[in-house]
């Protein structure tokens, strides 16, 4: 199989290609999918702990007396409420209230907020932010900064026992959704405590020359809980089970946060770019809402399938998959507003055969607390 | 495909249970389903894919592995064995001189 010589990669390819990983073309990215299977990294992370390499994220850096106004602008959550060291999910919207995508903003300062985007949006996002800071003239300024960053994100109940060996920072002192910034193997890093799996979880951001060396540390100091290297195949089966969004499908152009029903903390006390398209949209009754299902007949319900309430076209799944921790067969999908409530019998339309499946809340899993 | 008195035994190889990764379902035809070579009959559902199964020969299924409905990783585990798919009656034995023996496979993967 041929590089195509126009995919992208991260400091860690040569890693995942030495280990014998299965690559894929990712949105431009040459990432690995699986090394030793889908399903067995997907429980290393739910019973263990897991590695990833998502350095193909893209980070967008805002900094100045007015960084807080186009950050707060930009996006649609309460950034007013963050904190030093806190992070918060967030849309950044177009005018017409679709997304442009979904991000993390990061507080550093009041005057510093670092954004962590999408991999296959980070030119677009970068290019929408520096748009509105011109349009407003705020004072501040935005640095597309992914060049600057590898990223690594340890996930699993062990994860925390794992970087710890690592760092001196006391990591029981980082919450859930805060960070803090300090050494791990002895070079600057960025320790937050979000993730993409509904497990534990720490991401790391570091220099794309230390990439390697943390890889392998967290390798080793993981071997005695069981680590295993995962890749996208793992990630996907696990943030479908936590019922979180991935860009392309849940979210999208077309696709407005209230039908998302993603975004609880929507800000409508402030201005923000999208605002008066999300205020129409609440204003009405929905039309269509994203809801969880799980498969009854056998099949499974996989992205962009058809699906049918009471023998009518009605809806379509956004991401489907089986998943190994709850051993059925799930999906998300939009559906009319009245249907997509718990416990409504619907058809999926897999190959040419109507398969039941019954609505389901979101997420799917969560983890013991 | 084994082959024995008329009828053949078809599966998948190693090295397509290996691409395929971690198989999670098999959707399969019934006893009594004409099957033509080249044709889709079924299809082998990974966690990511679905990948179609294609009839090496021409004939009628006799029998479907029904142990695939509960333990679809029999696929992964036995593809030469205990994960067989379906026997087929051959209406056209024939066809058998087509196919690629295990050594031209091999050649063929680029093992």
């Amino acid at each position: 199989m041929s590089l195509s010589p126009e995919l992208q990669k991260t400091p860690l390819n040569g890693v995942h290609r030495a280990s014998g990983a299965r690559m894929v073309d990712f949105g431009g990215w040459d990432m690995p999918v699986q090394y030793s299977g889908i399903i067995e990294e997907h429980h290393a992370v739910r019973r263990a702990v897991g590695l990833f390499d998502v350095s193909h994220m893209g980070e967008i850096e805002i900094r100045g007396p007015q960084a807080f106004d186009l950050v707060g602008y930009a996006a649609t959550s309460a950034v007013g409420k963050l904190a030093v060291g806190q992070a918060q999910y967030a849309g950044l919207l177009y005018e017409h209230g679709g997304f442009v995508d979904d991000i993390l903003i990061y507080k550093v300062s009041d005057e510093h907020y670092f954004l962590c985007v999408n991999a296959s949006n980070q030119e677009k996002d970068y290019g929408h932010i520096a748009a509105l800071q011109k349009e407003k003239g705020f004072n501040c300024t935005v640095e597309f900064a992914s060049a600057r960053y590898a990223q690594l994100a340890v996930q699993g109940p062990l994860a925390a026992s794992v970087v710890q060996q690592l760092t001196a920072v006391d990591l029981k002192a980082i919450r859930y959704y805060r960070f803090a910034d300090g050494e791990v193997i002895g070079v600057q890093a960025r320790i937050a405590r979000t993730g993409y799996t509904g497990e534990d979880c720490f991401e790391l951001f570091v220099a794309p020359e230390h990439a390697e060396a943390l890889w392998s540390a967290i390798m080793e100091a993981g071997a005695g809980h069981g680590i295993k290297p995962c890749g996208l195949g793992a990630r996907n089966t696990l943030r479908l089970e936590a019922g979180m969004a991935l860009y392309g499908h849940e979210i999208g152009p077309a696709i407005n946060p209230v039908e998302a029903g993603l975004l609880r903390n929507i800000d409508l006390s402030k201005d923000f770019c999208g605002k008066p398209a999300v205020e129409a949209c609440a204003a009405q009754p929905l039309k269509r809402k994203l809801c969880g299902i799980e498969m009854l007949g056998r099949g499974i319900a996989r992205d962009g399938y058809e699906m049918y309430v009471d023998g009518a076209a009605a809806g379509f799944v956004t991401s489907g998959s089986p998943s190994p921790t709850l051993n059925k067969n799930i999906a998300m999908c939009y559906l009319p507003a009245a249907v997509a409530e718990p416990g409504h019998t619907v058809q999926v339309l897999i190959r040419g055969q109507q398969v039941d499946a019954v609505t389901a809340p979101l997420p799917f899993y969560k983890r013991a607390k | 495909m084994l082959v024995s008195e008329g009828a053949g035994t078809i599966g998948i190889t190693d090295h397509a249970q290996s691409e395929l990764g971690d198989i999670v379902y098999v959707d399969l035809p019934k006893p009594g389903t004409k099957i033509e070579q080249g044709a889709s009959f079924g299809s082998v559902e990974s966690v990511k894919a679905v990948s179609d199964i294609y009839a090496p020969v021409t004939g009628e299924i006799l029998e479907v592995n029904e142990s695939l409905a509960s333990a679809p990783e029999k696929l992964n585990q036995e593809p030469h064995t205990g994960g067989w798919l379906v026997k087929v009656k051959l209406t056209a034995p024939d066809e058998i001189g087509k196919l690629l023996t295990a050594a031209e496979y091999q050649e063929y993967i680029g093992a």
